[in-house]
């Protein structure tokens, strides 16, 4: 019966309020503009705190990703959907988690901020989502044509606890931060990465979002894939219901400027805000999900997605090690280059893995 | 002789698309679906329902078995 309640769609439209409101709340508190919640820019942010990057001003471990595996996982334990499961094409999905980050970073933003910078009047973001739209279309292609990466199998729990007990030692080494002869752990004394809200707030939204997205299967990616593939808006209600909430609470908070010049951690250069999100559309369509999602089903026991979300994790180190980042003065001297190489790849991943087709699901009797 | 297809295992959006594809291939009878995602239970669920097929969701252990009606 809970469960019939929490999967109508009334609760796709709270989750996304919830989640927009959130952003633009978390913002008010304290985290970088238009960027109230980012799952690819908060990775980045880990990334560096680890030191897989020494971009000093993007250095923190952002509770909101633990919150959102661990809510995740919760949900999953209560509503007994927690299944370790994996050895779906797990390196196929490294990839295509490696390359969602650096076109995402190219945009500088995932899909979930190109909501927020539209809702916070960033325009810029209409052609990172017009990207990301395309993206997904190319991805569906594929999908249609029989892409698959293949069947997961059910392991031992133990491989599904992996991914929550890493955020409990990123949450931990939040907490404590130790200080390392090496440097580490690394935090932005400056620029975005010192801008945040306070952790246990934080935490605590995270964890709700982490929650209601379980239940409600919410998912950026899937929301614009279901409308042109078949013909479901379910998701697409609460991505339209982010969209707004956070666009009310931005007037609210007096947030929202709109414009194209100027704008928060963006640029202006909208070939690339496009391509980038090309690349990132594509590659999470690719691999079933959105960032989000990716951490969500993380926290549910899928090794699969995990292996996405580090995937992501160390493309925002390369990102930002080999110059393929943007800033807000523009794209970084290798960022065009690596879009096109990673679109490249992920064509090269969409053509080749169409082999597995319909056979695979027929079962003969 | 009611059709049965397995997905289980398969990612987002595979499991919904490949009873779409097969139930307007059919057009109408019975089709059972394995599965074993909670997501996906639902996902199918609310397409079916959209497409004007009946459906009924029987909880084998931690699997689910769905049969489409029309």
């Amino acid at each position: 019966m809970l469960k019939e309640f929490f999967s109508s769609r009334k609760n796709i439209i709270f989750t996304g309020i919830f989640i927009g409101v959130s952003a633009a709340f978390l913002q008010k508190l304290g985290n970088p503009s238009n960027m109230g919640i980012c799952v690819a820019c908060m990775e980045r942010d880990i990334a560096g705190a680890l030191g897989l990057h020494r971009a000093e001003v993007v250095q923190y471990i952002r509770p909101e990703i633990i919150g959102f595996v661990l809510g995740s996982l919760i949900a999953a334990l209560i509503f007994k959907e927690f299944k370790a499961r994996s050895g779906s094409n797990p390196l196929i999905r490294f990839v295509l988690g490696f390359f969602a980050m650096i076109g995402a970073l190219v945009f500088l933003g995932c899909p979930w901020r190109t909501l927020l910078r539209l809702a916070g009047g960033d325009w810029n973001a209409l052609f990172g989502l017009a990207g990301l739209v395309v993206g997904i279309w190319i991805g569906i292609f594929f999908i249609k044509s029989g892409y698959n990466l293949g069947r997961n199998q059910r392991t031992n729990p133990i491989v599904g606890w992996v991914m929550p007990v890493v955020m409990v030692g990123l949450f931990l080494l939040l907490i404590f931060r130790p200080q390392l002869p090496s440097g580490a752990i690394f935090f932005s004394s400056k620029g975005p990465g010192a801008q945040h809200a306070p952790i246990f707030i934080a935490l605590i939204i995270a964890l709700a979002i982490g929650f209601l997205a379980q239940r409600t299967r919410f998912c950026t990616v899937a929301a614009i894939r279901d409308v042109i593939l078949i013909k479901d808006t379910y998701l697409f209600t609460g991505v339209i219901s982010l969209l707004l909430a956070a666009f009310v609470s931005n007037l609210f908070f007096r947030q929202f400027h709109p414009g194209f010049q100027g704008q928060p951690i963006a640029h202006s250069y909208q070939l690339w805000n496009f391509g980038g999100m090309v690349l990132a559309g594509l590659a999470f369509t690719l691999a079933g999900g959105c960032p989000g999602r990716q951490l969500f089903l993380s926290g549910e026991g899928d090794a699969d997605a995990a292996i996405f979300v580090l995937g992501m994790i160390v493309g925002a180190g390369f990102a930002h090690n080999f110059s393929t980042a943007s800033s807000p003065q523009g794209p970084g001297l290798w960022g065009p280059a690596s879009v096109i190489v990673g679109l490249i790849i992920c064509l090269v991943i969409g053509f080749s893995m169409r082999d597995l087709g319909k056979k695979m699901v027929e079962v003969k009797r | 002789m009611n059709q049965r297809i397995d997905v289980r295992g398969l990612s987002c959006p595979l499991p919904v698309v490949t009873v779409r594809n097969k139930l307007l291939e059919i057009e109408e009878g019975i089709l059972e679906v394995l599965i074993d995602t909670g997501t996906s239970k639902d996902n199918i669920v609310r397409m079916v329902t959209n497409m004007g097929w009946k459906i009924e969701v029987k909880e084998e252990g931690e699997e689910y078995l769905l049969t489409i009606s029309k």
